[in-house]
């Protein structure tokens, strides 16, 4: 077993146990801090693949803009210090079986594909280059489709939040 | 890789960058907390500042630790312990995961990051989750406002800092800082190569606006709004004393020097002389010197950079909170862009 090995059950274990904090910790801030651990282990495990540049790309988007904002939002409306009694937990009959079939859905597709097929250790790891050039080269169709999504997404939000 | 350091083996080498990676962190935190907030404003104030402790009052800090370490670690009785407790550490620990990209020397440096300055900017925006949930931990009003208040000025002040940094990228061609440095100090501006090329000179739009975004992302005046103390006592450093305050006030005087030897590496050339000097070519003719006198060098430009930053919040009244945002998104941003605009052109045409 090499050290990339133990590195990856490490954090896959720290991101399963944060998971399921998240989903039963009774209060919301402690959810969302949870919810980091999760989305950090996640950059981690891009590390280790040798994909720093989606792993820095995780980081800054999702810690640094999503979950603060999420913060953001949940400390200016509601966020009490100690447990919330009146979360709302009712969709926790439908929740668990939802949860558990894509498991074994994806759990299923992946056996299913690779069994005990060992994946070739590369040796071209792809550099940002690479993968700048593949996005302002072939794929700035879709590249561009998406920027329009985002920007009818932000004027949309504009156009919600102004009064006037 | 340097000779000298490939004869120490992996775990020498790994304890020797995270000693260097302490004194890159502290050393800096404590220089420029004596010269500058000791003395300098003193002296604009037309006082002394401490004389007591050492000589010239140079021992003072060491003084001023002591009697933080001894103080009582008070927790509000309604606070979030385990929250409370975290918040300081998540703010010092985004400062230390931020030196590592730093270079100091052509082998002095922690990691040779490809995505080097970007990675810089991701991992500065994790001291905000730090700020946020000790301002909302605390169990206060005050120190909520003040969090609430610093995350606002911190997403509005980051993405002027992102936008500033890429026209540097696109002139190096790189996001790895190590050859950031290089660009700047092997290149030449029309043939002319006495002083390199650091991109102060063609990047100076960048260099003032972010300039200006780390001022903010420091939270120093004039951009103080989250700690305003007559209006928040100090926001959200309010419930916090002992050694967990000065693990925030080392991580503020820490983040200044780590924020100033980036800007020094992405506008004035970092630890580098212009290679033109000594007939350098690339950075494997580098002499082996380079090493030691490097950090001293990125020192001179780091302290000359806090220097500005100190003298600026010394001298300017707060700004108000609507002004603080106005002048972000109406003013920064649109210089900023323009800016990368006016770059990717000329980086075409040349």
């Amino acid at each position: 077993m090499i050290a990339q090995n133990i590195g990856f059950w490490i954090i896959a274990a720290t991101m399963v146990v944060a998971a399921l904090r998240v989903v039963t910790t009774n209060n919301v801030v402690h959810a969302a801090l949870w919810l980091v651990v999760v989305l950090s282990g996640a950059a981690g495990q891009y590390i280790l693949l040798a994909a720093e540049f989606v792993a820095v790309t995780q980081v800054l988007v999702y810690i640094g803009a999503v979950m603060v904002l999420f913060l953001f939002g949940t400390m200016l409306t509601r966020a009490r210090i100690g447990s919330d009694s009146d979360l709302n937990n009712s969709y926790k009959k439908l929740g668990i079986p939802v949860a558990t079939v894509m498991l074994a859905a994806m759990a299923l597709a992946l056996i299913r594909s690779f069994g005990d097929e060992k994946m070739p250790v590369s040796d071209n790891i792809v550099s940002t280059q690479q993968v700048s050039d593949q996005i302002f080269g072939p794929y700035l169709l879709p590249f561009w489709a998406l920027s329009f999504v985002l920007l009818a997404a932000v004027i949309g939000a504009i156009v919600l939040a102004r009064k006037d | 890789m340097n000779p000298i350091l490939a004869e120490i083996p992996y775990w020498g080498q790994s304890l020797l960058r995270v000693l260097g990676g302490l004194v890159a962190v502290l050393l800096p935190a404590g220089t420029i907390v004596y010269v500058f907030l000791f003395k300098m404003m003193s002296f604009m104030q037309s006082r002394l500042g401490p004389m007591e402790a050492g000589p010239y009052g140079s021992m003072q800090l060491f003084a001023e630790v002591g009697k933080w370490l001894q103080k009582e670690d008070i927790v509000p009785e309604r606070a979030d312990v385990r929250i409370f407790k975290m918040a300081p550490v998540i703010v010092l620990l985004s400062t230390f995961l931020l030196v590592v990209v730093v270079p100091f020397g052509p082998d002095a440096w922690f990691t040779d990051f490809e995505t080097g300055v970007f990675y810089a900017l991701a991992v500065s925006s994790v001291s905000v989750l730090g700020i946020l949930i000790a301002g909302w931990a605390s169990a206060n009003k005050y120190s909520l406002l003040g969090g609430l208040r610093a995350a606002g000025q911190l997403i509005a002040y980051e993405l002027p800092m992102v936008l500033a940094v890429m026209g540097v990228v696109i002139q190096a061609g790189t996001m790895n800082l190590q050859k950031i440095v290089v660009a700047q100090n092997s290149g030449s501006m029309f043939g002319f190569d006495a002083v390199g090329h650091p991109y102060v000179i063609s990047q100076f739009v960048g260099f003032v606006i972010f300039m200006i975004a780390i001022q903010a992302e420091l939270t120093q005046a004039p951009f103080d709004m989250p700690i305003a103390e007559s209006e928040l006592v100090s926001g959200y450093m309010t419930e916090y004393s002992g050694f967990r305050f000065l693990i925030f006030f080392i991580g503020e005087f820490a983040t200044a020097g780590v924020f100033a030897m980036i800007a020094s590496v992405l506008f004035l050339g970092g630890w580098g002389v212009p290679f033109a000097w000594f007939g350098w070519t690339s950075i494997d003719d580098i002499d082996n010197w380079m090493n030691i006198a490097g950090p001293i060098i990125m020192l001179t430009k780091m302290m000359l950079l806090v220097f500005i930053i100190m003298w600026i919040r010394f001298s300017y009244p707060r700004l108000r909170e609507d002004q603080l945002q106005r002048f972000a998104w109406k003013g920064l941003i649109p210089v900023a862009l323009g800016n990368i605009m006016v770059t990717s052109i000329l980086k075409v045409v040349f």
